[in-house]
């Protein structure tokens, strides 16, 4: 099974478990196990329309899936997905 | 309420005053106690990756996220937050940090007034993801961090 990186500031959603294990193919299908298993996650996660949220980065090892195939990016069981919240701000 | 360790602090000022009049950005580690209180003992760095004007934005690239949660769990301590500064503006969030907060993460924000150090404050999301204020204190570095420490 791959793994997922859950970072801190969601950990409160999933338990205080930071990483988890999804039996998924690709990005979409782990975002649905993640969102199914763990509901609080979905508006973090996912806008309205059920798109991976602007602010929210999806990488694979070193890679953003924006690189790669986005959503249907491939995943394998020693995939490690990390699930990385865009950090940012200013005072205007 | 977060403490902050004086080492801990005086790093963080000093990367705000050389960023200045640039906004800077970084990570605050440390542990949160079972009553919910804070005690910030490690920052990290870290480098604007705002593309374009960075004396009102910052940004921290995603890479730097990951070593920042790697660093943590090297050391057995936890992401707390982040810190950045407002050159010549209040240490008061603006709509911008509000809307791409994190929750539980804690917001330091140092006033920078003319390459100076001004006011330090912490704000967190609540539950209706609008920032309020955590008190902010101070303690030597060293000490140990628990609460309820008596020496």
């Amino acid at each position: 099974m791959a793994t997922v990186i859950i970072p801190t500031p969601l950990r409160k959603f999933t338990n205080n478990t930071a990483k988890l294990d999804v039996k998924a193919e690709n990005i979409q299908q782990t975002v649905n196990e993640l969102t199914l298993n763990f509901p609080d996650l979905k508006k973090h996660l996912l806008d309205e329309q059920g798109q991976i949220r602007s602010f929210v980065n999806i990488f694979v090892g070193n890679d953003d899936i924006r690189d790669l195939q986005q959503e249907r990016t491939e995943v394998r069981t020693d995939t490690v997905i990390s699930i990385i919240p865009a950090i940012a701000g200013g005072y205007a | 309420m977060i403490i902050l360790d004086t080492i801990a602090r005086a790093e963080l000022l000093k990367d705000a005053i050389a960023a200045f009049p640039d906004e800077c950005c970084g990570f605050l580690f440390g542990r949160e106690d079972a009553n919910g209180f804070r005690a910030v003992s490690d920052i990290l760095v870290v480098n604007n990756a705002k593309e374009g004007d960075k004396r009102r934005r910052f940004a921290i690239a995603p890479l730097d996220y990951l070593k920042a949660e790697q660093y943590a769990e090297d050391n057995q301590l936890q992401l707390l937050g982040v810190y950045h500064s407002h050159p010549n503006h209040p240490a008061i969030p603006s709509e911008h940090d509000r809307v791409a907060a994190q929750p539980w993460f804690s917001y330091v924000i140092v006033s920078v007034l003319e390459g100076k150090p001004d006011a330090l404050r912490s704000w967190r999301l609540n539950n209706e993801d609008q920032f309020e204020e955590e008190n902010v204190g101070v303690v030597a570095s060293n000490i140990n961090h628990e609460f309820n420490h008596q020496s």
